[in-house]
């Protein structure tokens, strides 16, 4: 009934009709077989998505397997506790090289807090929507410039500059590094925080504003305490990309590990020990090649502890609102 | 808040706005001095012999051209590689992963993954590609360890762009009869496109200012000839401006500072055809 | 009283089941440990516009998207009960969803092109169902709009993006896009609630002439339109179907006590 009222209708329009239902049911055989198909995807799709898995197992695997190799040749306990790091003469006492990676985060740390927690109280309280807008992509520059261009900086432009004012201080030195990294990650912890202090309900900055307080004490008193643990999560995640930054500290802090906490020496830090022993000629399967992956397995361990630390405090967060 | 004097504290508010203004400038102003100083060293090395040139062991001979074909190689095997990967990964993540333990685990590990450092990528590699698969200090090993590295950015870029496709359109979709797979490749992947193009533009140009892990895998520092094939020895812009800034005469940090323009360049590049697209493609609902 | 209602539910019981493009029987539907349908016994006659009202929240657009299993989006959803269409009960195991949205298109409340040009979105269902010639796909998408009543409108911009529309046309595209795939019944989901007055008679206008050749079935909250252009009327109250009659008969002398509190305004 409705074929023959859709025909005539089509007739007075177009000279050949078609008739779309039965089109559609000749066509249904052949959609079945592809359909049967269609039910593998999902799991083509999965093995795709195991990828990112097997990276990690990867990971942990290279990681595991090398410094096992290691630690037959070097004991454990030479490794955590020795002081002196020279392993092309055979001392592989690791702390000098973790001195060092702590040196720069603390100088990193320093410089970055601070620089980017006011930052992000400016343009979270004060800036209006318009400079906000504007200088929060230009601070994303900052974050997308390529390590090795910092490092550049701070060895050809800091470090004389730091040089002119401390005299005595050496051409790789723990001071320039550390600041370049503090500055590299200062558009970290400002977008994180002000992320974090925009989720602060208006209600709560309403009520301070209510009884009569400036926007300074609002910001100090009200938001940045509602913000807190948003804050200290991007400040850890910020401290474990410091710790896990190479190219600033290989190019401008040296080469030199020495177990100190004096920012005017010259220090080496882990990811530099891995630079430095992979350009040279480690063979496969010597103890250097092995020493590299007791280091790194180090590392990932201080930054994963890092990043699960500051997944946890944000997720504490979270539950708050 | 009330006992004290509102003067002071009217004042109090004043100081302190413009020390967090000045906060941001600083910040700022790093940038500034940075492009200012790379630019005022570099800019009189830098001409069309510096960009056509391979290394030379005088600075005014040297050049970047093989760090440049070397780099856009290895992006090339990244794009293949991880874009493949990173958008299979998010669709399922996004359309057909159900809210099980597996795919929670997924996302956590991606998460975690995005937060591992570059160099241990390259110990990775070193291990599986350059050793166990015994690919050697080549191209593909050095594009393989890229990809994994940017894996975890492409996915979270590209679920982001899955998502941003509303609900009403898939049901319009599903209620057409449509199977899931006919709603993914024709309505969901095209209105995410922009997006995942975005994300994917963004992911490269995060991969090709990255130095450390490519140094672990062997990237050549100075090399003579173009890369032929996968298996080729190869650099890149990074490495050579490494090398260069490295060496202690002060004309070397010009030919860096003429490579890091070079680089920055072309980082300018992709980020203004990422904007771009954005603005231009993003269907907005 | 309770006789009463029982009566009045299906009182379509004496014609034969032919006439019927759906019989629901006993169809229950919980989100979850929430249900949200009881007990819903209906039978939907062919070549006719039914219309579902209530207030907000009692479950119209649950029960239309149960017609189509729409309502299998919600991961959560069960139902029990049966819903016959044809000879077959389409909450059978082996019933294709695919193949029922194909004969069962649905038009939903907020316009909801895909950001596609207006010819890719008429032609949509046919390709994804298989159709690739050009001709038979332009032969199609014509007749379609033409039959949404827009082929006007928009035959000059059928390359254009169909977000470009106005939300009225958009909604007629929508209509369109449902047609050409020639189905037996047409889903409403609130179909003008996002439009203007103008718009909206418009589809009215549009809807009385769809039921030559489709059954309609209609979501609406406005009692108006209701009794302006339906044939019949379902009257759904906290999941339940309190009263189902036509239309004239419902909004004139409803036998139900809450059906005629709702339609004379006095709740909801
Ligand atoms: N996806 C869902 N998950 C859980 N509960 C739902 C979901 N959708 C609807 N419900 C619940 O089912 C009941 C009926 O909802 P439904 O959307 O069918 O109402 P409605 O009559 O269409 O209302 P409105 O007029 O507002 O559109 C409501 O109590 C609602 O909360
Ligand atoms: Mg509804």
């Amino acid at each position: 009934m409705k074929g023959v009222y859709v025909m005539s209708r089509i007739s007075a329009t177009s000279s050949q009709t078609v008739n779309v239902r039965s089109l559609l049911d000749e066509k249904r055989s052949k959609k079945l077989k592809v359909r049967k198909l269609e039910n593998i995807i999902p799991y083509l799709l999965l093995l795709c998505a195991l990828v990112s898995i097997l990276t990690t197992a990867g990971i942990l695997f290279t990681l595991l397997r090398e410094t096992v190799g290691f630690f037959s040749e070097v004991s454990i306990i030479e490794f955590y506790t020795g002081t002196n790091w020279s392993p092309w003469s055979g001392d592989f006492g690791v702390l000098p090289l973790i001195s060092g990676t702590l040196l720069i985060t603390v100088i990193a740390t320093v410089v970055a807090v601070p620089l980017g927690l006011m930052s992000a109280i400016f343009l979270s309280e004060y800036a209006s929507e318009s400079v906000r807008k504007t200088i929060k992509p230009i601070l994303e520059i900052l974050a997308g410039i390529p390590t090795v261009v910092y490092g550049f900086f701070a060895l050809t432009f800091v470090t004389p500059i730091l040089q002119s004012i401390i005299p005595e201080l050496s051409i790789f030195n723990a001071l320039s590094g550390g600041v370049v990294v503090g500055i590299m990650i200062v558009p970290m912890v400002a977008s994180l925080s002000e992320d974090a202090m925009n989720a602060v309900p208006n209600s709560l900055r309403e009520g301070a504003y209510a009884l009569g307080g400036t926007r300074l004490e609002v910001a100090i008193k009200v938001v940045v305490p509602a913000a807190l643990s948003g804050i200290i999560a991007a400040v850890v995640l910020a401290i474990s990309r410091a710790i896990g930054e190479t190219m600033i500290v290989t190019i401008a802090a040296g080469a030199t590990p020495s177990l100190t906490m004096n920012p005017t020496d010259s220090v080496q830090t882990m990811t530099a020990f891995i630079v430095q022993a992979a350009t040279g000629d480690t063979t496969f399967g010597s103890i250097i090649y092995y020493s590299l992956y007791a280091v790194g397995i180090t590392l990932f361990v201080l930054t994963m502890i890092m990043n699960l630390l500051s997944q946890y405090i944000s997720r504490k967060f979270r539950e708050e609102y | 808040m009330e006992t004290k004097n509102l003067k002071s504290r009217v004042l109090k508010n004043r100081v302190m706005k413009s020390l967090f203004f000045s906060a941001t400038v600083i910040a700022l102003l790093f940038l500034v001095m940075l492009f200012y100083r790379v630019f005022s060293q570099g800019w009189g090395y830098l001409n069309l012999n510096f960009i056509t040139s391979f290394p030379a062991p005088y600075p005014e001979e040297a050049g970047i051209w093989p760090g440049i074909v070397g780099s856009l190689m290895l992006m090339g095997i990244v794009a293949v590689v991880a874009v493949f990967i990173g958008i299979s990964t998010a669709i399922y993540l996004e359309e057909y992963s159900p809210q099980n333990k597996l795919s929670e685990f997924i996302r956590v590990n991606i998460q975690n993954l995005a937060g591992v450092p570059s160099i241990v990528f390259g110990l990775l590699g070193l291990t599986f590609f350059v050793y166990l698969f015994g690919i050697g200090y080549r191209l593909l090993a050095g594009g393989l360890t890229m990809a994994l590295l940017i894996l975890p950015i492409v996915v979270v870029s590209s679920q982001e762009a899955l998502r941003s496709v509303p609900a009403e359109v898939k049901e319009a979709s599903y209620g057409m009869g449509a199977s899931k797979w006919q709603t993914i490749v024709r309505v969901i992947l095209p209105a995410a496109v922009p997006g995942i193009l975005t994300g994917i533009i963004l992911s490269l140009s995060r991969g090709i200012g990255e130095t450390a892990p490519l140094i672990i895998v062997g990237a050549a520092t100075a090399i003579y000839t173009l890369p032929e094939s996968l298996l080729s020895k190869y650099t890149v812009m990074p490495i050579q401006i490494y090398k260069w800034t490295a060496r202690p005469q002060e004309e070397w940090q010009f030919v860096a500072a003429a490579g890091i323009i070079v680089l920055l360049v072309i980082l300018l590049l992709m980020n203004a055809i990422a904007v771009w697209i954005r603005n231009k493609y993003q269907t907005r609902y | 009283m309770i006789e009463m209602e029982k009566q009045s539910v299906n009182p379509v019981k004496e014609e034969t089941a032919s006439s019927n493009i759906f019989e629901v029987q006993d169809l229950n539907l919980w989100y979850g440990d929430d249900q949200a349908l009881y007990e819903i016994n209906m039978d939907i006659p062919k070549y006719q516009v039914t219309a579902i009202i209530g207030p907000s929240g009692c479950g119209k657009s649950t029960f239309i998207k149960t017609l189509n299993r729409m309502v299998e989006m919600v991961p959560s959803v069960k139902t029990t009960g049966a819903i016959n269409y044809g000879d077959q009960n389409i909450y059978e195991e082996k019933y294709r969803v695919e193949d029922l949205r194909m004969k069962v298109g649905m038009v939903f409340q907020k316009p909801n092109p895909f950001p596609k040009s207006v010819y890719e979105n008429v032609a949509y269902g046919p390709k994804i169902h298989g159709i690739k010639d050009k001709k038979t796909l332009d032969q199609i998408v014509e007749r379609s709009l033409r039959g949404a009543a827009i082929w006007d409108e928009v035959k000059d911009r059928l390359n254009e993006n169909a977000f470009g529309l106005s939300g009225g046309q958009q909604q007629r595209v929508c209509i369109a896009r449902a047609l050409a795939v020639e189905p037996d019944v047409i889903l409403m989901d609130e179909p003008t609630s996002a439009l203007d007055p103008i718009s909206t008679s418009k589809v009215e206008e549009l809807i009385q002439e769809l039921k030559k050749e489709y059954s309609i079935v209609i979501v609406t909250h406005n009692m108006q339109q209701a009794a302006r252009i339906s044939d019949r009327t379902g009257f759904f109250l906290n999941g339940e179907l309190v009263e189902y009659a036509n239309t004239n008969q419902l909004f004139q002398t409803p036998t139900d006590k809450r059906t005629e509190d709702y339609i004379t305004g006095r709740f909801g």
